[in-house]
């Protein structure tokens, strides 16, 4: 269990977190989801005691993370899979970790072995891992003291897609045996497969939150055709409402509230072949998202 | 619109749900909060850490090496009527001067210039624990690194004198051997104090070696150059009062007053302010 409270970090002028507020459920992933320079690492460095919150409160199992006696063996964090002394071996970043936890080592073969990191590969110096290979480290890391609450920013950066496959089915596992996980990302994609529950966040806000069914719930149809022209006014002089999904690109379609029947019926009535006919699920998140990214991207540009 | 909804929505609705009302088991449910860490334990960790790289084991092991061979140039190069104990102790003593601090400085930097502080204080949130480990573990390391260069000295020694057919001659007392190993604790801790204060290995490298390095030519030369340099020097320049130590321990109680006030001011101060800073910086 994860709860962040009205959590505002201040840098000058700038607000990097801003009022954030949401908890994340045992027996749940949890996605944090964000544009670049949203504000999510810093949520996370907060939550893990790295970073001192300006105001507003973050707590692990019912705890300040501070307040945990020996916090490895009840969270799991990995925050930057490149922070690591580079002339560690592998092994020894997991000796390292155990010895402080108190593990026994043979956690650290079962570990290696769980995120497939081979004897040779863990013989090797960290500088000489791929960014998979550190992710995969991190998360042996991670996951060392079985904790119950695993918190990973961006965990999927640097896997090949048979590792993120292979992540993805590790944390679902985790929430499944009643863990909590709470993972960021600045792909929909990526939370949108993995995640129960999702929190938006952009410029240090939380601007949605809910469970992946309440927030990619949409009534309405979207539909392709050839004519999207000619497909819009007759829906329009049918009484229904049409909204084009890119207005720069006819290729995308429009979103209407008539039905899916009735979204067909129009389109026969009018003669007009059609490409794709379809709930509009997931849509109004995506634009919503893509709305924040361009405008994060936009000020980056600025 | 299905592969959005099943199955690992509905799955894990499942056992979310089953989670709070207490009828799903859950395998973390009834945990207990784990046992403090102990701080002997932090001392393993980091004493570990010293030693568990490549750069860290060779900055350990050329404190012997430096100890050997300062050693063996003494046999070949003195001249006879100076192989005696006091030549040994002060050419095996120099390298280790120069040396502890360098690893009082890097067992503080690096948890901040390799980044694997974010791994560290995430498993030690007390971060006041873990400097103190480190601390008591460069001492350690200090105390230890005298004890191997003494024991080089000694067999120095008996070799050199042996070479010459003369008998060892044994001109450091007891009394002289403790107040190196003062001096080198001091070191350390100017070590300790600039990689708290600073936090970067180069800065606190560079700071340690214009300390050491550069600052004493400096002053010695304003020393005579002004009186009123030269009157005050013993209770403003650190480096002045503690060089001192090695030749021999002060039995005057001026001295050792000298030696508090410098110390307190260059030493315990910037340290109790860099400790603080170190618990509040953002590590990332």
């Amino acid at each position: 269990m994860i709860e962040i409270h009205e959590l505002t970090k201040r840098y000058g002028d700038h607000l990097a977190v801003d009022h954030v507020t949401f908890s994340a459920r045992p027996g749940r992933v949890t996605g944090f989801l964000g544009p670049n320079g949203a504000g999510k690492s810093t949520s996370l460095r907060i939550l893990a005691g790295l970073t001192p919150a300006t105001s507003g409160s973050a707590s692990v199992l019912g705890r300040r993370y501070a307040d945990l006696p020996n916090p490895g063996l009840e969270i799991g964090v990995l925050l930057d899979a490149s922070a690591q002394h580079a002339g560690r071996t592998g092994r020894e970043v997991l000796r390292v970790a155990a010895e402080t936890m108190g593990l026994p080592r043979t956690r650290v073969a079962e570990m290696l072995d769980l995120v497939s990191l081979t004897d040779d590969e863990a013989g090797r110096r960290v500088r000489d891992y791929s960014l998979g290979m550190r992710q995969r480290l991190g998360l042996a890391t991670a996951l060392l003291g079985d904790p119950a609450v695993l918190v990973l920013d961006e965990p999927a950066n640097g896997l090949d897609p048979a590792g993120i496959r292979w992540m993805r089915d590790l944390l679902r596992d985790h929430a499944r045996r009643g863990g909590t996980v709470l993972l960021s990302s600045h792909l929909l994609h990526e939370i949108e497969v993995i995640a129960d529950d999702i929190v938006v966040i952009g410029h240090g806000r939380v601007v949605a939150q809910g469970t992946k069914e309440e927030l990619l719930h949409d009534d309405r149809t979207l539909v392709r055709a050839p004519e999207v022209g000619a497909l819009a006014a007759a829906l329009t002089a049918a009484g229904w409402s049409v909204e084009r999904v890119d207005p720069a690109d006819p290729a995308t379609g429009l979103r209407t509230d008539a039905s899916l029947a009735t979204t067909g019926q129009v389109a026969l009535a009018a003669g007009l072949a059609l490409l794709e006919l379809r709930a509009a699920d997931g849509a109004g998140l995506e634009e919503m998202f893509l709305q924040l990214t361009a405008d994060t991207q936009r000020e980056t540009a600025a | 619109m299905s592969t959005l909804t099943t199955p690992a929505g509905t799955g894990s609705a499942t056992t979310g749900a089953g989670t709070e009302q207490g009828g799903f088991v859950s395998a973390y449910a009834d945990r207990t909060a784990p046992a403090p860490i102990p701080f002997a334990r932090l001392l393993k960790v980091e004493a570990r850490k010293m030693f568990d790289t490549r750069s860290g084991t060779w900055l350990m092991a050329s404190v012997g090496i430096l100890a050997v061979l300062a050693s063996v140039a003494v046999v070949l190069w003195a001249p006879d009527d100076q192989v005696t104990y006091g030549s040994f102790a002060a050419a095996v003593g120099f390298p280790m001067a120069v040396l502890l601090p360098v690893i009082a400085v890097l067992s503080v930097t690096s948890e901040w210039s390799q980044r694997n502080g974010l791994t560290t204080f995430t498993l030690v949130p007390h971060r006041g624990r873990v400097v103190a480990a480190k601390a008591v573990v460069a001492l350690g390391v200090a105390v230890g690194g005298m004890l191997v260069a003494a024991g080089v000295g000694v067999l120095g020694n008996l070799l050199g004198s042996a070479l010459n057919g003369t008998d060892a001659i044994w001109d450091v007392s007891m009394a002289d051997f403790t107040a190196i190993v003062l001096a080198n604790v001091l070191g350390v801790f100017l070590g300790f104090m600039l990689g708290a204060v600073l936090r970067s290995s180069p800065a606190a490298l560079v700071g340690y070696l214009v300390i050491s390095f550069v600052l004493v030519p400096l002053t010695m030369t304003l020393a005579a150059a002004q009186e009123w340099f030269a009157d005050i020097q013993p209770w403003v320049d650190w480096n002045f009062v503690q060089s001192q130590l090695f030749e021999g321990l002060p039995t005057d109680g001026e001295y050792w007053a000298q030696l508090g006030v410098t110390t307190a001011t260059w030493l315990l101060l910037p340290l109790a302010w860099g400790l603080w800073r170190l618990g509040r910086a953002e590590v990332k």
